[in-house]
């Protein structure tokens, strides 16, 4: 999405559900409709119209409200409509009136002439511009795509990295067999969205669901394990990363130093699992999503251990110390 | 790194065979071997990849071969695209 350009037309295109819709019409300026959207953001023309267009924020979408309707119609009634004529010679990418409020003729004029389009909303401002701020923050996320297979775990999304033939699909499919979700094999495409949250999905919802399987071929997981075993999208909470075993490398025996993957500037928990004949994998996987959800409910297996230990030891020292003082007697 | 800009020449385009084939090749070498089409990068070792990147009749795609083996590879998955997958 990042690349291709989001214009005007593509808003108003956007069919969301419910809560999240937008219902935008397009009531004049038809020729602006091509116009891209380049700055995701949203601003209330208030000072521009009233003539201070200093810092004026031209190239963003202009939402005119209630205050700035009622400026637009006293300006024209007093036929001072310099500033308006003023305010579309900057390209403006698109202007949105709230609670279908509608400007003056002359502003439609205006409008018509500097090929700007105008849009009217039944909603009223305050909410539109929340859900039109929701509609920028997922068209305009950073993404990418990720070669490995994402599966649900336990309500964790685990993405599941390493080389090719290394056993990514293999192990997806005995997770999902066990009774867990895939979301997609082989292409991931994440997205950041709040810039904390990285979203996974495939890539094509046509093919997705689909996987490739080592000498049984190409096979739909949602026909053979049902709708339950697959998911269209989900966040990634962990990264599992599959790799041959190397002698010489030092895996981790302890767990208590977490580890983490950047993906587009958000550090996901990571773990280097090594793949060795007679592992079994999906349940490694399954007891590092549940220990990653204990982890988030703010147990640590590890540091509690570690601290029990510590105790232990401590209580042993002060014990001896005793004793010692006790045979001192 | 050697890289080559590749056209797909069979009617068909990328389907499912053709990308098995490139596939297949591909791990034969042990370079890394990527597939690009505008902004989809995939790996050209994994078919879904493959196939995920919906290349039609004419496409250009850019080849990206990495590694020890990193020529022999790229003419071998040349070689495959000039010969249209075998299929004309």
């Amino acid at each position: 999405m990042a690349d291709k350009k989001f214009t005007v037309l593509d808003l108003i295109d956007l069919n969301l559900p419910g809560h999240d819709a937008l219902d935008l019409t397009c009531i004049a300026g038809r020729r602006g409709l091509p116009r891209a959207i380049t700055v995701p953001e949203i601003n209330r023309p208030g000072l521009a119209i009233t003539g201070f267009f200093d810092a004026f924020a031209h190239d963003r979408v202009q939402l005119f409200g209630r205050g700035e309707t009622a400026y637009i119609n006293k300006l024209h009634d007093e036929k001072r409509d310099d500033t308006l004529r003023q305010l579309f010679s900057y390209k403006i990418p698109c202007c949105i009136f709230s609670s279908s409020r509608q400007p003056t003729q002359e502003f439609y004029e205006l409008a018509e002439e500097a090929c700007c389009p105008i849009l009217s909303t039944p909603l009223d401002t305050s909410d539109f511009s929340k859900r039109l701020i929701r509609v920028f923050t997922n068209t305009f996320a950073s993404t990418k795509t990720l070669h490995g297979v994402l599966v649900e775990v336990y309500g964790v999304g685990i993405l599941l990295t390493g080389h090719s033939g290394v056993g990514k699909s293999e192990t997806a499919l005995e997770l999902v067999e066990r009774g867990h979700r895939l979301v997609a094999d082989d292409i991931v495409e994440v997205r950041c969205v709040n810039g904390n949250t990285v979203l996974g999905r495939g890539a094509n919802t046509l093919i997705s669901h689909h996987m490739e399987i080592r000498g049984l071929g190409i096979i739909n997981i949602s026909k053979l394990y049902g709708v339950g075993a697959i998911r269209d999208q989900k966040e990634i909470q962990l990264v599992v990363r599959l790799e041959e075993w190397d002698q010489n490398k030092v895996y981790d025996r302890l767990g208590v130093d977490q580890q983490y993957m950047d993906i587009l500037g958000v550090k996901v928990p990571a773990i280097d699992i090594p793949v060795r004949p007679g592992r079994n994998l999906p349940i490694i996987i399954e007891a590092a999503a549940m220990n990653e959800r204990l982890k988030n409910m703010g147990y640590n297996s590890a540091r509690d251990f570690n601290q029990n230990v510590l105790k232990w030891i401590e209580n042993g020292v002060a014990r001896n110390s005793l004793t010692d003082s006790d045979d001192s007697y | 790194m050697t890289e080559k800009l590749l056209t797909v020449k069979n009617r068909a385009g990328i389907h499912a065979r053709p990308a098995a084939i490139i596939a297949q090749t591909a791990n034969k070498f042990a370079c890394e071997v990527t597939l690009a089409r505008e902004d989809t990068v995939v790996n050209a070792k994994s078919i879904m990849g493959v196939i995920t990147m919906a290349a039609g009749y004419n496409t250009v795609l850019t080849l990206k071969t990495d590694g020890a083996d990193e020529v022999e590879c790229a003419s071998a998955i040349e070689a495959l695209f000039e010969s249209r997958f075998e299929e004309e």
